[in-house]
């Protein structure tokens, strides 16, 4: 319980639905007693206070458990990790992976529980995962990194509903958070500012920003402060030849070296993605026609997937943009997800790509 | 799990205990009677009254003077009060050491803290034994690096947490000595043990209501003649200008009772519960033999109704949890802002390392604890050790 309107509902539903349900607040801050208000920490006081009162409305149990140190090394630190090394993180999904269906949800089970359940919009049922029902709010692309283990012991009852009917939910349950906004940000920034959060942690680390062809065409003090495809504050001094606006296209961290380009140069055409996890299929023997989505509330693609040992290299129908190594490729089969990969690789358009031949291969039915 | 269909098992007596039924009809008939004690009408006079008799009573209670027994809002704001006032009464410039334990109770720890943070303090922390104990050539050492720097010294009457009671006569006479003034925080021993203030010699003693069958929110600071703390409250001069604010009649009169409640049965119940703590010691040390008792021996260095274990390899919290689904309310020890259980500062102080001082929880026994209670926890605590195990080892 985030202290948020969705988790408190989330509860609530499964209170009716016969469960016996014990409410936790996750103490994640490093510095747990901070009292923030405005902008939406992580975790703060105001925020275990309204999960509380939360709890107590609904009448369960309320526990705050202490998971800042494990948090701050499976999150926080991969998170300037990844970015050191020229990649783009999605923190909430690696939360996902290694806290709330790890940490937390290990805990629960020795502790005797069955299942961990949250507010997230996703469906799942059977180990196989699902957008949920507002396609608005789906969050399926960040629980796609859960093991068919770790979805067999999770529940999520907001799935069927619009965030609308939600709040609305919750204000007639009695629940004070139900005007509580959404917060948006990187929980464990609170002003948001993330360039600023990054060059505290990794200092400063000059290097060239440079066009396709090499040509040096300015300095940044940080390559940990840009993500392909990004547009905004480049501070290249002189405009491109073409007069089109520049995108970057590639980190390269050793040198810290960026490259941008016109936004032709973000066209990707095939995708490679390591440590994969299949869930709504078996692991796939032959090339699967599905969807594939690149980034949190980004559109899907129509591509190709095919396992190569640990490697799914995944090939577009169309040339897709704005696609960084560190993010999830998420595979779907219409609105079950089949798998999710963590993009390690792109490739440009060159030619024409070849519709795939594959059949979805053991998907359940 | 297996849930408790019966009644709740309350075992954290330490934390607060049921108000006894003459205090909250005391309070029940004193709220529906206005009037401020400190205006001069009729009004006033009455509820000035009912606060002199209830100061006479509880000086009586405490072996201490009527004109001695300064009201607080509990044990937290006399402790402050008691240290902070005596540390600011003290000459300027000179004495600024603040000698106390480690295991003081955080309403002392964390003010001797504050004053060396904010107003320049020199805390000097006297070393307990494995057992908690301070002793008094300990203090003695320890003024006498600069008895002139000593601006106060405190040591608490008895610990919350393990039960330890402290010298407390001879820490004052050792104090006295130097001329140095010596406070006492007796909140918890104040319930189960006598607690005789000219007996003890200290200069300064705390009391709180809720933690002997009276009501939250109300206290007292015993302060002897010549013992004169600058007030941490200004405003209406109450209290002998030590502590102004209008004072609660209601809390005041059941405090009074309460406490005299409480005294006149304190004899046989501190023989009753001692019975019964010993019959949950044994108890809980048959159905988990590697479970640890902290602190002394049961006997008279110890409370009669607290009982502390360490539970190797579990976490306090787990095994908390576990418990309070099981119906069975205890504590693991320092509370939290954040709700997060922190391992026991006085286990540390005592020598304990970080995980044995996590995995360890307190259940103390009150007026209103049975046989029952004890059995309760007999019956599943191996169960609930055994999970947290578990948890632990995951």
């Amino acid at each position: 319980m985030s202290g948020g309107v969705d988790s408190a509902t989330a509860a609530a539903r499964a209170v009716d639905a016969g469960h016996e349900v014990t409410g936790v607040h996750l103490a994640l801050s490093a510095n747990p007693s901070s009292y923030r208000t405005g902008a939406r920490g992580c975790c703060t006081l105001e925020d275990a206070r309204d999960a509380r009162r939360a709890a107590d409305v609904i009448g369960i149990p309320f526990y705050v458990w202490d998971m800042a140190e494990r948090f701050h090394r499976d999150v926080v630190e991969d998170f300037v990790a990844e970015y050191a090394a020229g990649r783009t993180p999605n923190p909430c999904l690696r939360c996902n992976e290694k806290i709330k269906f790890a940490a937390v949800l290990g805990r629960a089970l020795a502790l005797g529980f069955d299942a961990v359940c949250t507010g997230h919009y996703a469906r799942a049922g059977d180990g196989i995962l699902r957008r949920a029902a507002d396609p608005g709010k789906d969050q399926s692309y960040v629980l796609a990194v859960l093991t068919t283990e770790q979805l067999s012991h999770a529940m999520f009852p907001l799935g069927d509903t619009p965030k609308a009917e939600v709040r609305a939910e919750a204000a007639r349950r009695g629940l004070a958070v139900a005007d509580k906004p959404d917060s948006h940000d990187v929980c464990f920034i609170a002003d948001g500012d993330t360039r600023g959060f990054l060059a505290g942690r990794l200092g400063q680390a000059p290097g060239r920003i440079v066009d396709a062809s090499g040509a040096v065409l300015g300095e940044h003090q940080g390559a940990y402060a840009f993500t392909v495809g990004q547009r905004r504050g480049l501070r290249v001094g002189t405009p491109a030849g073409d007069g089109k606006p520049r995108y970057v296209l590639d980190i390269e961290p050793v040198t810290g070296t960026v490259t941008v380009g016109p936004a032709e140069g973000l066209d990707v055409a095939e995708i490679t993605a390591t440590r994969p996890v299949w869930t709504g299929c078996a692991t796939p023997g032959q090339p699967v026609d599905c969807l594939v989505q690149l980034r949190a509330h980004g559109e899907v693609h129509a591509c190709t997937a095919e396992v190569d040992g640990e490697t799914v290299r995944i090939r577009l129908r169309r040339p897709a943009r704005g696609v960084a190594r560190g993010q999830a490729a998420v595979l779907y089969d219409g609105d079950t997800v089949l798998g999710s990969a963590t993009i390690s690789g792109t490739s440009a358009a060159h030619e024409p790509i070849r519709p795939g031949a594959g059949t979805v291969a053991g998907y359940p039915g | 799990m297996s849930s408790f269909s019966t009644d709740p098992v309350y075992l954290d007596h330490a934390a607060t205990t049921p108000m006894r039924p003459e205090a909250i009809a005391a309070m029940t008939e004193e709220l529906g009677r206005p009037g401020n004690p400190s205006s001069l009408h009729a009004a006033g006079r009455r509820a000035r009254r009912v606060v002199e008799e209830s100061r006479e009573q509880l000086a009586e209670v405490f072996g201490a003077r009527p004109s001695e027994v300064v009201f607080t809002s509990g044990g937290t704001e006399a402790d402050n009060l008691a240290v902070k006032g005596l540390y600011w009464a003290r000459r300027g410039g000179a004495g600024r050491r603040v000698l106390t334990t480690s295991v003081e109770h955080h309403a002392v720890l964390d003010s001797v803290r504050w004053l060396e943070e904010a107003q320049g303090a020199e805390p000097g922390w006297l070393a307990v034994g494995a057992d908690g104990l301070v002793r008094p050539d300990a203090l003695r050492a320890a003024i006498a690096q600069a008895p002139q720097q000593v601006a106060v010294a405190s040591v608490m009457w008895a610990n919350n947490e393990v039960g330890t009671v402290q010298p407390v006569s001879e820490l004052a006479a050792v104090a006295h000595s130097y001329g140095v003034p010596f406070h006492t925080d007796a909140v918890q021993a104040a319930a189960q043990l006598p607690v005789d203030f000219a007996a003890s010699g200290a200069d300064a003693l705390s009391v709180s209501g809720h933690k002997l069958g009276g009501p939250v929110g109300v206290g007292a600071l015993i302060l002897a003649r010549g013992a004169a703390p600058v007030p941490v409250l200004h405003g209406g001069g109450q209290e002998r200008d030590i502590r102004s604010g209008t004072l609660d009649t209601p809390a005041i009169r059941a405090f009074a009772v309460a406490a005299a409640a409480c005294a006149g049965q304190r004899a046989d119940e501190a023989e009753r519960m001692a019975a019964l703590r010993d019959e949950l010691v044994r108890q809980v040390l048959a159905a988990v033999p590697g479970a640890v008792l902290n602190g002394p021996p049961p006997g008279p260095g110890r409370l009669p109704g607290n009982a502390h274990f360490s539970f190797p390899g579990c976490e306090g919290d787990a095994l908390l949890m576990l418990l309070d689904a099981n119906g069975i309310a205890c504590s693991t020890g320092s509370a939290c802002t954040a709700g997060v259980a922190e391992p026991s500062h006085v286990l540390l102080a005592m020598g304990a390392d970080d995980s044995r001082a996590r995995g360890s929880l307190r259940f103390s026994l009150g007026h209103t604890s049975t046989k029952r209670d004890v059995d309760a926890l007999g019956l599943v605590i191996a169960e609930v050790v055994e999970r947290a195990r578990r948890a632990a080892a995951r």
